[in-house]
């Protein structure tokens, strides 16, 4: 999915592809989703995000059908910016805050997968420790009380930041998914660690194989 | 429209020769005045004059450059005419890589708005630099930043640098360009006048490059992107051409303000049109706005131009034509598109959602004919404009104090001498804050947009993959490195610049990448000071015979003066960047030490050198002397020996050797790779000279055990020295020079990587 301001779109379509799928780049202004079995809303800045990272991206024609798709049983994953979409569009949630050292932060990053059967994380083993890179400006993952109680009693947790907590996330939270686990979002970038020549690990394919594997288990 | 503006119109100028207008006010001398009415035969209009007083600033016109700059096109050596798609002059150089593709960088300063407002004027800093490359039809792909700072715990340092590394970071990450490297450096000189220099990286097709001209007549003229605000109005001539003192607060308004979303949008628009060949020309809007783009796409093209400015989207209806053409408004363009083409242009400007408006016709009339409200505002031949300004000789005087300065060698300095003090010295310089960990900054900077990145700050040079391939095919790729050394070139600007040269030569090829073509970016003081004359004057001419020696062309670059605080000039600084080509990035060289048990060598020659160096510095506050010797035929045949190695699997890893010495560049990479390392002090050699002096033509790699004759035996037929220094010890996890002191890796990381935060939060 490009919105004007998307950046990693070109990162996710070639770990898509890596995976072994066939990736289709979707546009903001088009409703149609024409046949994909999934999506990934990749990071940047959608609309420019001056206003709230993600609050306008969710109003955009194509959320429109993401959304119906998703509370259907399509698989989303929502990456950096695009988790931020997520929680804006209330597919998940909660909320995403400026890092609380109010710096940008670009880093490799240490996770441990918690949940291992959504649509996106089969493909790793239970408490997986992996590093892959984690940039945002506004990561810190917030939500009440009662919400973050209700994540961790229903599993939802999918990654937590392992060693120094980089953005002041709640409970070290770097991703979560819906009560069904066919949409996951995550603040690193497993995108950015598909390769051996470009990223410190290649711990983020799995993420793109995981995937495939559930779409093809279904088909 | 204000109540009490008058408009200036070219009938009144002729019918009122005798009209008091505000030249000196706007930086044009009583001389340049009576040009510009010998030109035009009469007085200017209220608006040429806005155009002449931006157009011809030292910013737009290097009047006071430009005799010394024609050394960089004179001096272009003859092997490297063939790769030279588009040298000086153009937005930036090309310079052909194969594979049908081309590659054009340039780094260019944003100084003074980086002091008034940090993080507009390093963010907008980085917007310039990205249209000028996008401009030449080209996608960016990376971007680097050379920036330097007063001294590092000076408070106005504190609150000059954060906002500047916010500004790259926000505008540059918005963007989506990976940061791939660059320099920080601090100096109190720099205090007043911190130095932000951007550059940009972009790749396009080999045939598929665009230019800045206007041809055709009955063509139109696009203005597309923002819309012209009132900010930024007059920057080029009032902040970049004359120093200030105390006075930031006042010209606030004269710094742009730049909107990153709207340029990311321009760019994508503007890649579209390109692909679909729908201009003869394109300039980005920079300094001097609108007068710059059109006076320069008119010369360079048919001749002449009709704009109407009533048709210019504005932000603010109240501007008047005098600000709406000097206006700086970040994120605009102006292209230059057929008829028959105007439609489809439209057409992706408004899938993009980018403003575009027809705001002039190309003529073949010679002139350059604004109207604004039905009256004729501006009638000028555009050549007068944009090429014809003033060029100034100015006087050239080798400073007073030069011979005193070279005179004082510091030989006397005590230096430390028993392991504990040597071990001492090591442990404070790593933390001093031009060598410590450069992390708080370089995190704060995505380095991993569009996952071509394959090595990044701290390593020797930012290397990018141009062409991917995943069937295990080679993966051509670039390098980068920018250096200066302003201390250097103090001591001696002749040699400083060539020394600058040779260090980014140097990273470049440490990294396994040949080194192609040149930029570079001359920051000084007033020219109006003869010192600082002499000194720019023997820096360019150092730039310049450097390349020829090196055999690479400087293929553009940028100048800016003007950088002192009151009579004091800062360091002369001319930053270097070095492009270079690498057939397979997967042959790369890093610097992270690895490997059990790798032997380390050192290649070049180590003298007892310290004028300029760190250790003077950090130690002893002193600068005298005279800085490391430089041989560029050293410097070639060492870059051949590092490149040969890298391609051919004969070392595990690289480092250059410069600011700090050996000690500085074996824990960089000891820390780096988590690997500890034993070394030897080599027969002949004082220890304090082999740790820390700054010997020129230097590297340190590391060789297995299984590639060492091989290695060694290259590097005797062709007469580089190479002397084994040690060993690599994972185990170990310290760096031990024996019989002198152990540093634990711990330790040495703590003490390295304390600084910046410590500093800056």
């Amino acid at each position: 999915m490009t919105f004007p301001g998307s950046l990693d779109d070109r990162d996710a379509l070639r770990a898509i592809r890596l995976a072994g799928a066939e990736p289709v780049l979707l546009w903001h202004g088009e409703k149609w989703l024409s046949d994909v079995q999934a999506v990934v809303l990749p990071g940047g800045f959608s609309y420019g995000d001056y206003l709230r990272c993600g609050a306008i991206a969710r109003f955009s024609p194509a959320m429109e059908s993401i959304v119906d798709g998703a509370r259907n049983g399509m698989p989303v994953l929502g990456i950096c910016n695009g988790f931020q979409v997520l929680c804006e569009a209330h597919l998940l949630p909660g909320a995403l805050i400026r890092n609380d050292h109010r710096k940008f932060v670009c880093r490799d990053q240490r996770l441990r997968i918690e949940r291992t059967d959504t649509a996106w994380t089969n493909g790793y083993q239970p408490g997986q420790e992996i590093l892959i890179p984690l940039k945002n400006g506004e990561g810190g993952y917030v939500a009440d009380q009662h919400t973050l109680d209700e994540l961790e009693g229903e599993g939802r947790v999918v990654a937590r930041y392992l060693g120094d907590n980089p953005n002041g996330s709640y409970r070290d939270i770097a991703g979560i998914s819906n009560a069904a686990g066919n949409v996951v979002g995550l603040m690193p970038h497993p995108e950015h660690a598909v390769e051996d020549l470009t990223g410190p690990s290649v711990d983020g394919l799995a993420f793109f194989t995981s995937i495939l594997n559930s779409l093809v288990e279904q088909a | 429209m204000t109540p009490e503006y008058e408009l200036d119109t070219v009938l009144a100028a002729g019918e009122s020769p005798e009209h008091p207008l505000p030249f000196k006010e706007l930086g044009l001398l009583p001389d340049e005045f009576a040009r510009i009415k010998q030109i035009l035969g009469r007085r200017p209009t209220s608006s040429e004059l806005a155009m002449y007083s931006v157009m011809w600033s030292e910013h737009c016109s290097y009047k006071s450059s430009k005799v010394h700059l024609r050394q960089f096109g004179e001096k272009v050596p003859p092997q490297a005419k063939d790769i030279l798609l588009v040298g000086m002059g153009e937005n930036a150089g090309v310079v052909d890589v194969g594979h049908g593709l081309a590659v054009t960088f340039k780094i260019e300063s944003h100084n003074h708005p980086s002091y008034v407002e940090p993080y507009q004027g390093a963010a907008t800093g980085v917007g310039g630099i990205v249209r000028d490359i996008l401009t030449m039809g080209a996608r960016p792909i990376a971007v680097m930043d050379a920036i330097r700072f007063g001294a590092a715990e000076a408070a106005d340092t504190g609150r000059v640098l954060p906002g500047v590394v916010a500004g790259i970071g926000g505008y540059g990450n918005c963007l989506g360009l990976p940061n791939i490297g660059g320099e920080l450096a601090f100096d109190p000189t720099y205090l007043g006048n911190p130095l932000v220099n951007a550059l940009c990286v972009g790749v396009l097709p080999a045939d598929g490059i665009k230019l800045a001209k206007a041809d055709g007549p009955g063509s139109h003229v696009v203005l597309f992107g923002a819309r012209t605000g009132g900010d930024g109005i007059g920057g080029a001539s009032v902040l970049a051409s004359a120093s200030f003192e105390a006075e930031g607060e006042r010209r606030r308004p004269a710094v742009q303000v730049g909107d990153p979303f709207a340029e990311k949008v321009l760019i994508e628009c503007c890649l579209e049109i390109f692909a679909a060949d729908l201009v003869t020309g394109i300039q980005d809007l920079g300094a001097a706005g609108i007068s710059c783009a059109t006076s320069e796409l008119a010369a360079a093209g048919t001749g002449g131009m009709d704009v109407d400015l009533d048709l210019v989207p504005l932000r603010d209806e109240t501007l008047v034509p005098e600000e709406i053409l000097m206006s700086e408004s970040q994120e605009r363009m102006m292209a230059v598109v057929a008829p028959d083409k105007l439609e489809e242009f439209m057409a992706i400007c408004q899938r993009w959602e980018v403003t575009a408006t027809v705001i002039g016709t190309v003529t073949d009339t010679g002139r350059l004919v604004m109207r604004w409200h039905g009256e004729t505002i501006v009638d000028a031949p555009p050549g007068t404009l944009a090429n014809e300004g003033p060029v100034y000789e100015r006087p050239i005087r080798r400073p007073y104090d030069q011979d005193a300065l070279n005179g004082e060698h510091g030989n006397g300095l005590p230096r430390p001498k028993s392991g504990e003090q040597l071990r001492a010295t090591a442990l404070k310089l790593i933390a001093s804050p031009n060598l410590a960990d450069k992390s708080w900054v370089t995190d704060q900077y995505d380095r991993y947009v569009l996952g071509n990145t394959v090595l990044a700050q701290p390593e020797d040079s930012g290397m990018i993959r141009l062409v991917e391939s995943p069937e295990g095919g080679k993966q051509l790729g670039i390098a980068l490195s920018v250096d200066g050394n302003g201390r250097y070139t103090r001591l001696d600007p002749y040699a400083g610049a060539k020394l600058a040269l040779a260090e980014a030569y140097r990273n470049v090829a440490t990294t396994g990448a040949r080194p192609l073509a040149v930029t570079n970016c001359l920051n000084f003081g007033s020219p109006e000071d003869p010192g600082v004359m002499w000194q720019f004057a023997e820096a360019v001419r150092g730039v310049a015979d450097g390349c020829q020696e090196l055999g690479i062309p400087v293929t553009g670059g940028n100048v800016s003066f003007y950088n002192q605080t009151g009579s004091t000039p800062i360091l002369p600084t001319p930053v270097v960047g070095v492009l270079g080509v690498i057939d397979d990035v997967e042959r790369r060289t890093g610097q992270a030490f690895f490997g059990d048990g790798g032997l380390l060598y050192l290649l070049g020659d180590t003298a007892d050198e310290f004028g300029g160096s760190e250790w003077a510095h950090v130690a002893h506050g002193f600068l005298g002397g005279k800085p490391p010797k430089v041989d560029l035929a050293r410097e070639r045949l060492l870059a051949d020996i590092l490149i040969n190695a890298s391609r051919d699997g004969l070392i595990d890893a690289a480092h250059d050797l410069s600011d700090g010495g050996l000690f500085q560049a074996v824990a960089e990479s000891c820390l780096r790779g988590d690997a500890g390392v034993r070394l030897i002090v080599p027969d002949g050699l004082d220890p304090f000279v082999f740790l820390f002096s700054e010997s020129a033509g230097r590297a340190v790699v590391v060789v297995p055990r299984s590639e060492e004759i091989r290695f060694t035996d290259m590097c005797t037929a062709r007469g580089l020295p190479a002397r084994r220094i040690g060993v690599l010890d994972i185990l170990e996890s310290a760096i031990e020079v024996q019989g002198q002191f152990r540093i634990p890796l711990l330790e040495l990381r703590s003490a390295w990587t304390a600084t910046l935060p410590g500093l800056f939060g």
